[in-house]
């Protein structure tokens, strides 16, 4: 069945085709989908270039930064946004850009573990709780209600005072902050899932519980939590800020943002760059993920899934 | 004068492919009778309904040669003017009353509502306005009924509470989008009297969206069968059996008789 | 030996009781259909038989077995069960090709791949769309697949659920033609709860009629199409159902 002109189809087509021919296909194709949805929104396609840029500045700190974001040079201390510095040096004279870029490292780095650790967990405890219902149910709420009972910022405060200061306390005191509202919001919907026809009709064929919550109702879970994590992580930027600002987070001579501002504030009125340039960098990144999550939360919506 | 004229009613929807027509060159005019449309899913029957009433939003797309309700030409109007049209002179009831209806509010106080939105009344006139529209919709203790809420009552009292609140302002046309299809047999036939009964009475036209065949036959004075966005038959109900379209036809012979004795049915050839 | 037996059933949910006390018998190879309006306890009925129901007290014996409550490997694989509305049958995540595989796996059946194909031909799918997700497909196609899920693991008794309610006609009519053929070709016992009276006629050898958790009648489909049914009620659910069209009675 050898044809001697080719036709080739091309990628946006097959990507875009009505009969996958393969399972790859079909996720590729649903990816695509919702990658051109998204692109058709101002606002997400900027926070996607934030959130980019973000990265991007992390992975080619070295390069980009010009200076050694902890070298001290005190005859040069508080210098102003111009030529040598383009944010200005600090206190102790290192160059607040070089500071703030590596700072982009640290932001990364909390968010992204704070993510990884909080969503499995809260995800897991709400999928259980909501799916076998009964005492189970009980049981975790109350322990998730426990914890959200307590303001994030002090409950993180209060684990970082018991583990000590330094980022990686500071990310686990987030992450626990953070773990009950995602299982909250797993819970209510394995509720409303729970009841549908699907469920029922692969709990018909005999299959586990484990199964059943793994396969079937984890995966639509994961919709509305990536939403709800990347709207987040404007809050644990600052939450992380906030802790770093109190002097619990990340310890001199690290470049954390917050604890550049809180460095700053002594000098605010006179050498105002030193506080505001961090603070513009933790403004621009949480809009950055606000617009995305926003943008993701119209692709990925479970209830208009259906229509995409 | 024709109470409702549509020329060339076109509805089309953008899409990644490109704009799609999901009505496409309807044409009908209706005077004071009732008229079915009849069609299956994405037919464009129900599509063609909102229209009329300047209900679908961009991005959506509707055009027309004209669509001209009682001199008055519906896509000339600005949306305040629409807004005085709908409910006061054209009306919809809709498929089912749970998703119609505020499920906060109790009857009594939605029923005002609609009472309110039109005219202006005393709150002694307004409550016994409601309890009249209740009966006339035979709903037999109006005074409990007004207090209860849309979850605690049944679905064929759901509706008949949509008919009278629809109603209400006493409009020239009513459109009904499959008002029987969420309800049991034994209720769809109380309803159906009810709706007749104050077209009647009142002289009103009536448009009957649906996708029972049979139903709109034996109910409607008048019947237009839509496939695909287009119109592919029209005549009086009484013709059906007579009808020559091939869709048609098909429609009628598919669906399975009380006293079916085919091996198989008959099944339409598809489009797509 | 029957296909199914109900004795003395009585249904609960939490404090309400559906059904009261239900006799039935229903033969291998056999057709019969639930018919009531909503709130007569039909689907209650069929969701009891294939154990998703919460509560109940009698008897309920499939193929000749007494059954417990809850679902089993054993009964899986007896009985399955088709819903009625294909938009929330289906997993809106999963291909095609995973809902079917799905019960072989959990069966560990082997030659997965030929099986699903060989289902999809029987449910008159065409092959290229055993990749697709259910949002990419119409309604009467994934009733198919509902279809096709059911039948994967060669069960003996095919529960329906309302199966045409939610499809236009013309789909309706291919649906009913489907389930005709296949039971046929797999000599399947049917268990079809609806309010159509006409699909009972169609697809059905004989039928209960069912009002407010209680069976008022049980009749063979010829009386149901000579008019000739006894009960009161039944008379006029088959008399709004278009049975107005036959003769007097």
């Amino acid at each position: 069945m050898t044809d001697t002109t080719v036709t080739t189809i091309s990628t946006r087509d097959w990507l875009l085709a009505d009969s996958p021919a393969s399972r790859a296909q079909a996720r590729l194709g649903s990816a695509y989908r919702a990658y051109l949805t998204l692109r058709r929104n101002p606002l997400t396609v900027i926070g996607a270039l934030i959130i980019l840029i973000l990265l991007l500045l992390a992975a080619l700190a070295p390069f980009i930064a010009g200076a050694d974001p902890i070298a001290q040079d005190l005859p040069n201390r508080l210098k102003p946004p111009g030529a040598g510095h383009w944010m200005g040096t600090d206190e102790l004279g290192r160059d607040i850009w070089a500071r703030v870029i590596f700072g982009t490292r640290i932001t990364l780095e909390i968010v992204v573990l704070v993510a990884i650790i909080a969503a499995p967990v809260g995800l897991l405890v709400g999928a259980v709780a909501g799916y076998f219902g009964g005492w189970a149910d009980r049981l975790l709420m109350g322990v998730t209600d426990i914890f959200l009972a307590m303001p994030k910022l002090i409950l993180a405060l209060a684990f970082t005072a018991a583990l000590g200061p330094g980022i990686e306390h500071a990310i686990i005191a987030i992450a626990i902050a953070s773990w009950p509202g995602y299982a909250r919001i797993a819970r209510a919907e394995t509720l409303t899932i729970r009841r549908s026809e699907f469920v029922s009709a692969v709990q018909l064929q005999g299959a586990s519980n484990t199964r059943i919550i793994v396969s079937h109702i984890l995966p639509l879970l994961t919709s509305s939590l990536i939403v709800r994590v990347t709207l987040d992580m404007a809050g644990i930027i600052l939450t992380a800020a906030g802790l770093g600002f109190l002097g619990v987070g990340a310890q001199p001579p690290q470049p954390e943002w917050g604890a550049m501002i809180s460095a700053g504030r002594s000098f605010i009125l006179n050498q105002w760059w030193v506080a505001t340039m961090p603070g513009f960098a933790i403004v621009i990144v949480s809009l950055g993920f606000c617009f995305l999550g926003d943008g993701l939360r119209d692709v990925l919506d479970p209830r208009s899934g259906e229509r995409r | 004068m024709s109470l409702l004229e549509v020329e060339d009613l076109r509805v089309s929807f953008p899409t990644p492919r490109g704009p799609v027509e999901v009505v496409s060159g309807v044409s009908f005019t209706l005077g004071r009778e009732r008229l079915g449309i009849v069609g299956e899913s994405g037919s464009g029957k129900s599509m063609t309904g909102r229209a009329i009433l300047g209900l679908i939003r961009p991005p959506g797309r509707v055009v027309a040669r004209r669509l001209v309700f009682d001199g008055i030409d519906l896509l000339a109007q600005s949306e305040t003017a629409m807004r005085k049209i709908r409910g006061a002179r054209i009306s919809m009831v809709m498929q089912d009353p749970k998703f119609s209806l505020n499920p906060v509010m109790t009857i009594g106080d939605q029923i005002a509502e609609a009472v309110k939105a039109h005219r202006r009344m005393p709150r002694a006139a307004l409550r016994q306005r409601v309890l009249d529209m209740l009966v006339s919709v035979r709903i037999d203790e109006p005074a409990r009924v007004a207090k209860l809420y849309p979850h605690e009552v049944s679905g064929g009292m759901g509706q008949r509470v949509m008919i009278a609140m629809m109603l209400i302002p006493e409009p020239d046309l009513l459109i009904a989008d499959e008002p029987t299809s969420a309800l049991d047999v034994s209720v769809q036939r109380q309803v159906l009297e009810i709706i007749d009964d104050l077209v009647k009475r009142t002289g009103m036209g009536l448009i009957f969206i649906s996708h029972d065949l049979d139903l709109v036959a034996g109910y409607c004075d008048r019947i237009l069968v839509m496939r695909n966005g287009e119109v592919v038959e029209e005549c009086a109900a009484r013709d059906l059996a007579q009808a020559r379209h091939p869709y048609t036809r098909g429609l009628l012979a598919a669906v399975p008789r009380i006293d079916e004795s085919r091996a198989e049915l008959p099944v339409l050839e598809r489009l797509a | 030996m029957n296909a199914i037996e109900l004795t003395n059933l009585d249904i609960s949910y939490g404090t309400t009781q559906v059904t009261f006390g239900l006799n039935l018998a229903i033969a291998e190879g056999e057709s019969f259909a639930l018919v009531g309006e909503s709130g007569s306890g039909k689907s209650t009925v069929l969701k009891a038989i294939a154990g998703l129901a919460p509560e109940w007290r009698g008897g309920i014996s499939v193929l000749g077995q007494p059954r417990r409550h809850g679902v089993d490997r054993a009964t899986a694989r007896a009985t399955q069960m088709v819903f009625q509305d294909p938009y929330g049958s289906l997993h809106p995540r999963k291909t095609v090709d995973q809902t079917l595989s799905e019960p072989l796996r959990i069966h560990r059946v082997g030659d997965e791949s030929q099986r699903v194909e060989a289902m999809l031909a029987a449910v008159g799918l065409d092959r290229r769309f055993r990749f697709r997700f259910p949002h990419q497909m119409s309604g009467g196609q994934r009733q198919r697949v509902a279809i096709a899920r059911a039948l994967m693991l060669e069960p003996k008794i095919l529960l329906l659920d309302e199966p045409t309610s939610a499809l236009d006609v013309s789909v309706q009519a291919e649906i009913l033609n489907l389930l005709k053929r296949l039971r046929a070709e797999q000599h399947l016992t049917f268990l079809l709860v609806t309010h159509n009276l006409p699909v009972v006629s169609f697809l059905c050898d004989r039928l209960a009629v069912m009002r407010r958790g209680r069976i008022v009648e049980v009749a063979s489909v010829e009386q149901l199409k000579r008019g000739a049914l006894q009960d009161p009620y039944s008379r006029e659910l088959a008399a709004l159902s278009g049975g107005a069209a036959l003769a007097t009675v």
